[in-house]
């Protein structure tokens, strides 16, 4: 399985910005959403699972947290945690869905407004600023692939997983579409593919990354 | 002093040689650093880890410390206060005295570098010698809710700065400039974080007279209202009703922070004749005996009253201690209640978290763990050194995707 189209493994670092947006009750968090920059809601919707990504494998949602944990709207909080994040390829679209479930738990719930947090718990927007620099790293094998993963820093691997996929919307994460067009292993790809990532901590999706290529290149060589 | 390739089995190689890509791309570029003071204080202490290890991936980086007399520090540590929320009378006859210190550091200042990176408000104004290059203002003190007419002062200045950073997000202000959010950190293999071996933690614990007895309950900071050892103090007699304990409060002073004086002598007073508490004038520079106090310690509290970020909460989290710290500041970054720690909103609650943590031991090591995981990933000085080179080449890169 060798190809003459190399993956170069780049990795993404980012800075947090604050926005001096911030919100105390759920009027002003949706207010903010609606005009708030793309780089605002990807950095409140992806920043979690890095800063925590040893932590739990919740997906990551600061808005879910902040309505559970501060305005005390379990019922929201969960829905929006709930938000398949995976299913959506433009931060817009994500944006949009948000939206419509603050603003249909609203209509349903119109005595959440009347909620508001305490000083100091206010929900702050920040932004992400992403930074793309390439490594040493370029893999012409699936071999090759794989033992460059187990050695890529997180950063790496969350650029390619995530904010490939999503801020630079092309809808599929740049390890499966090298998989399938140069690597010619459609199977494989799709099964990357397939992994809802906003359910695993950054070691796990690396550590199973790893396990479903190197499962496959054991099958090829049993064949 | 460490190199960068020690901090290796710490954080991993991947991450030192993403620090080495970053370095690259700011090849040619002069750093210059400003702050107040090179001794004593968080600031200084990161800036004394960091310069050189920016240094040492090939970065031009200097540091340079403004001049000041007693008047001028005593007026900016009022202004530190009050921009903390403090209360105190802000006279114009203070501004006077910061103009006049301040044109005398612009006057003598050469400012050299194509980023100066300036610290807090101190030497805030060198901004009016800005030409062509880029200029960024430091915030490490907590201005969530400043004096009016100090921050009204100061931000006439931070408007002449290309960008701005701040500890945490509450601290964020309406600015027309970019604001950054870059907590501090700390350095792991410093003299303050090393491991140490039992025998040097004795020996610290023999030196100040403190006997391992009973659970001994700490307070590491300067002698500073807004770190209200005062407070501690009564926590510790609430605990004691129940829990027989050591209270240690040990803290230094630092040069641009002329009342320190006056709070070791009331946290004295009040510690009155009670042999189980230990307050400790500790030199700048100890930083081997605060690492073995903290390590001596069972619980560790930091019961500020406003905090800037609170660098001796990921220390104590670093060691795994159980942590029991106000929710001010930068600490609720560093400790998730109950997870990672304990946040405390008063002296009764201070309290309490000290009496469940020396009274559930398991429980306390388990958030120690979690603490201490918790500052690997997210508080070390390579995180912070990663931030800063990202800030400064933010500065020559305005979009939100930017491929280097």
């Amino acid at each position: 399985m060798v190809n003459k189209n190399p993956f170069k493994f780049f990795t993404r670092l980012h800075l947090s910005e604050l926005t001096g947006r911030r919100a105390i009750n759920l009027l002003q968090l949706l207010t903010h959403l609606k005009r708030v920059p793309g780089s605002s809601i990807y950095h409140h919707t992806h920043r979690f699972l890095q800063i925590h990504q040893y932590l739990s494998p919740e997906p990551p949602n600061d808005f879910g947290y902040w309505v559970t944990e501060f305005l005390g709207e379990s019922e929201l909080g969960e829905k929006l945690t709930s938000i398949d994040t995976i299913q959506f390829s433009t931060i817009r679209s994500l944006r949009m869905e948000i939206i419509k479930t603050i603003e249909g738990y609203i209509r349903e719930h119109p005595k959440a407004l009347q909620k508001f947090v305490n000083p100091g718990q206010e929900f702050h927007f920040l932004k992400s600023r992403s930074f793309v620099l390439p490594t040493k790293y370029e893999a012409t094998t699936l071999r090759e692939f794989s033992e460059i993963l187990k050695k890529i820093s997180i950063d790496s691997i969350y650029f390619y997983i995530f904010e490939a996929r999503l801020r630079k919307g092309k809808g599929i994460n740049d390890f499966s579409a090298w998989i399938e067009n140069s690597i010619g292993d459609r199977e494989l790809a799709d099964k990357i593919a397939s992994l809802d990532p906003y359910t695993r901590t950054m070691e796990d999706l690396r550590k199973t990354l790893v396990e479903i290529i190197e499962g496959k290149i054991s099958k090829e060589l049993k064949k | 002093m460490a190199k960068l390739n020690d901090y290796i089995p710490i954080i991993g190689q991947p991450v030192i040689d993403e620090l080495k890509l970053l370095a690259d791309k700011l090849r040619g570029k002069v750093i210059q650093i400003i702050n107040s003071t090179s001794v004593g204080g968080g600031v200084a202490e990161i800036l004394n880890r960091m310069v050189p290890l920016l240094k040492g991936l090939g970065i031009n980086t200097r540091w340079d410390v403004i001049k000041g007399g007693e008047q001028f520090f005593e007026v900016t540590k009022k202004f530190h206060n009050v921009l903390h929320g403090g209360k105190e009378l802000v006279e114009n006859r203070d501004f006077e005295i910061f103009y006049e210190t301040s044109q005398k550091n612009i006057e003598e200042m050469s400012i050299y570098g194509d980023i100066i990176f300036v610290h807090d408000p101190q030497p805030i104004a060198l901004v009016q010698k800005k030409t062509q290059n880029q200029w960024i203002w430091r915030c490490h003190i907590d201005v969530s809710n400043p004096h009016e007419k100090v921050w009204a002062f100061i931000k006439k200045f931070i408007s002449q700065y290309d960008a701005s950073v701040f500890s945490a997000p509450s601290f964020a202000q309406k600015l027309l400039i970019r604001q950054y959010l870059i907590p501090p950190s700390i350095d792991p293999l410093s003299d303050k974080n090393k491991p140490l071996a039992p025998s040097v933690i004795s020996a610290v614990l023999k030196k100040y007279g403190i006997a391992r007895d009973k659970p001994i309950v700490t307070q590491i900071s300067r002698f500073d209202y807004l770190k209200d050892p005062l407070g501690v103090i009564e926590a510790y007699r609430l605990v004691k009703k129940y829990n027989d304990c050591r209270l240690v409060l040990a803290g230094g002073t630092a040069r641009d922070d002329p009342e320190s004086g006056e709070v070791l002598a009331k946290v004295k007073e009040k510690a009155g004749s009670d042999p189980d508490i230990h307050v400790l004038l500790i030199p700048p520079g100890s930083d081997l005996e605060i690492n073995a106090l903290q390590r001596a310690s069972d619980v560790i509290v930091q019961k500020s009253i406003k905090e800037g970020f609170g660098l001796t909460v990921a220390e104590a989290l670093w060691k795994a201690k159980p942590v029991v710290a106000s929710g001010v500041g930068g600490i609720p970054l560093q400790v998730k209640h109950k997870y990672s720690g304990q946040i405390c909103y008063s002296i009764e609650g201070a309290a309490l978290g000290i009496k469940l943590f020396l009274n559930s031991p398991d429980y306390a090591r388990r958030l120690g763990e979690h603490g201490r995981d918790h500052i690997k990933q997210n508080f070390l000085l390579t995180r912070h050194l990663r931030d800063y080179m990202l800030l400064f080449l933010s500065l020559y890169h305005p979009e939100d995707i930017v491929s280097l």
